[in-house]
């Protein structure tokens, strides 16, 4: 049961990019007016084009990279048997580092018997906060090149600060990022389109949230008239369809000017406004 | 990478005055492998008495970093050569610190590609690709 004292954290996945996990939470965040929206696709983060935010704040984001000493080491080579993303080779009485391998682990730290491995900071990326009306907006993104940002979403969802609603828009996929950015969740959104290759990826989700043992709905994006292999997969699963949202000329035309959808028109902010309610009642 | 391309040759030089050498060949089902961090054996071959043995590729099946770890295998096992069909840049970074003549295999036969080298027929692998990286899967 939800009270007014509640927080809500909701996540809002796809698998397939392209799908609207990006307009779902944007709009979500519209309508719910105070609340926190993170955008944890840091590989290509787009809700700010919305949102257009005053920046307030930025901070680098930083891992840890091991640094040999090579007075130290004696060539054990325990770090390179240890290391399961092979960052490591020992050639020639060297310790090799392959940085942009490196996930920052530290194991090999830890291991080495000569204390011959020191940390040092390598920048990945960078985290933005800024406001709309009374929502936050928090934007993370990950330097091109770089294996991984799963460090950049962990800093980002400790920002929620408190709010009744954190809106948290997925990277697309159901791997290591996605799974960092739902851990902590209280629910899911599911948003599918109506392709089969959409409903491929779809249960790739799917099964994730089952295995995070989330609470979840779906919202079924650009529906047509006629067969929608999407909402025929959740009738299938039992997956309660939470809404519909139609394609139309008109909403394709807001969202490719950036605009949010439930601010310009009163019938979007009306479908939108009900999906929040739905989702609240979820909880009861 | 004519940086690359000038090592190699410097190095074919020095390999050639000293005559004896071990070439490594990622191979499966009795063929050079087209791949190297992934090859399931590597064959190692012995100019100096001409015997092969092979050994596995405990690289294989890594999550990532294959490369890496199969060149470290070609170091620990004191190849001078490696005759392969591809090569990555991280493979190929530790090859050369091991001053490991890297040659772009001719075909997928084995034994070909033994008579090319010792024929002078192989070429430097001078195309190093930037890896396989799987679609962001992290």
């Amino acid at each position: 049961m939800v009270t007014g004292e509640d927080k809500m954290k909701i996540a809002v996945l796809s698998g397939k990019g392209g799908t609207g996990k990006t307009f779902v939470s944007v709009n979500l965040t519209f309508v719910a007016e105070n609340s926190n929206y993170i955008d944890c696709d840091v590989e290509e983060p787009n809700g700010h084009l919305y949102f257009k935010p005053e920046i307030l704040k930025r901070e680098k984001i930083y891992e840890k990279i091991p640094q040999i000493d090579k007075e130290r080491c004696k060539g054990c080579r325990k770090c390179v048997e240890f290391c399961k993303f092979n960052a490591l080779a020992h050639i020639k009485d060297n310790i090799l580092v392959f940085e942009e391998i490196c996930h920052s682990c530290g194991g090999c730290m830890l291991l080495c018997p000569e204390k011959a491995i020191s940390e040092k900071d390598k920048e990945i990326g960078e985290i933005q906060e800024g406001v709309f009306n009374n929502s936050n907006i928090y934007t993370g993104s990950l330097n091109p090149g770089e294996e991984t940002g799963v460090s950049i979403i962990k800093r980002l969802l400790m920002k929620a600060n408190n709010k009744p609603y954190t809106f948290i828009d997925c990277p697309p996929g159901s791997s290591c990022s996605v799974m960092e950015s739902i851990k902590d969740v209280d629910y899911c959104i599911l948003v599918a389109e109506p392709t089969l290759f959409g409903v491929h990826n779809f249960n790739m989700v799917y099964d994730l949230v089952k295995l995070f043992d989330k609470p979840f709905g779906a919202v079924l994006n650009k529906c047509l008239d006629g067969e929608n292999p999407a909402e025929d997969f959740c009738n299938k699963k039992n997956i309660k369809i939470l809404c519909k949202i139609p394609f139309e000329h008109q909403l394709g035309k807001l969202n490719s000017n950036a605009e949010i959808a439930s601010e310009k028109n009163e019938k979007y902010k009306n479908l939108f406004s009900s999906l929040l309610k739905t989702i609240k009642g979820e909880f009861e | 990478m004519p940086i690359i391309y000038i090592y190699n040759l410097l190095l074919a030089y020095v390999i050639n005055m000293e005559g004896i050498m071990r070439i490594a060949i990622p191979v499966d089902d009795g063929n050079v492998c087209v791949s190297f961090g992934r090859t399931p054996y590597f064959m190692l071959y012995d100019t100096e008495n001409n015997e092969s043995s092979f050994i596995n590729n405990s690289a294989a099946n890594s999550q990532g970093g294959a490369g890496i770890k199969a060149a470290q295998i070609i170091v620990d096992n004191n190849a001078d050569v490696l005759i392969t069909p591809r090569c990555g840049q991280n493979a190929a970074e530790v090859l050369i610190a091991a001053n490991v003549k890297i040659y772009k295999a001719l075909n997928n036969s084995i034994e070909e590609n033994l008579n090319g080298f010792k024929n002078d027929k192989l070429n430097i692998l001078t195309e190093l690709h930037s890896g396989f990286h799987g679609d962001r899967g992290r």
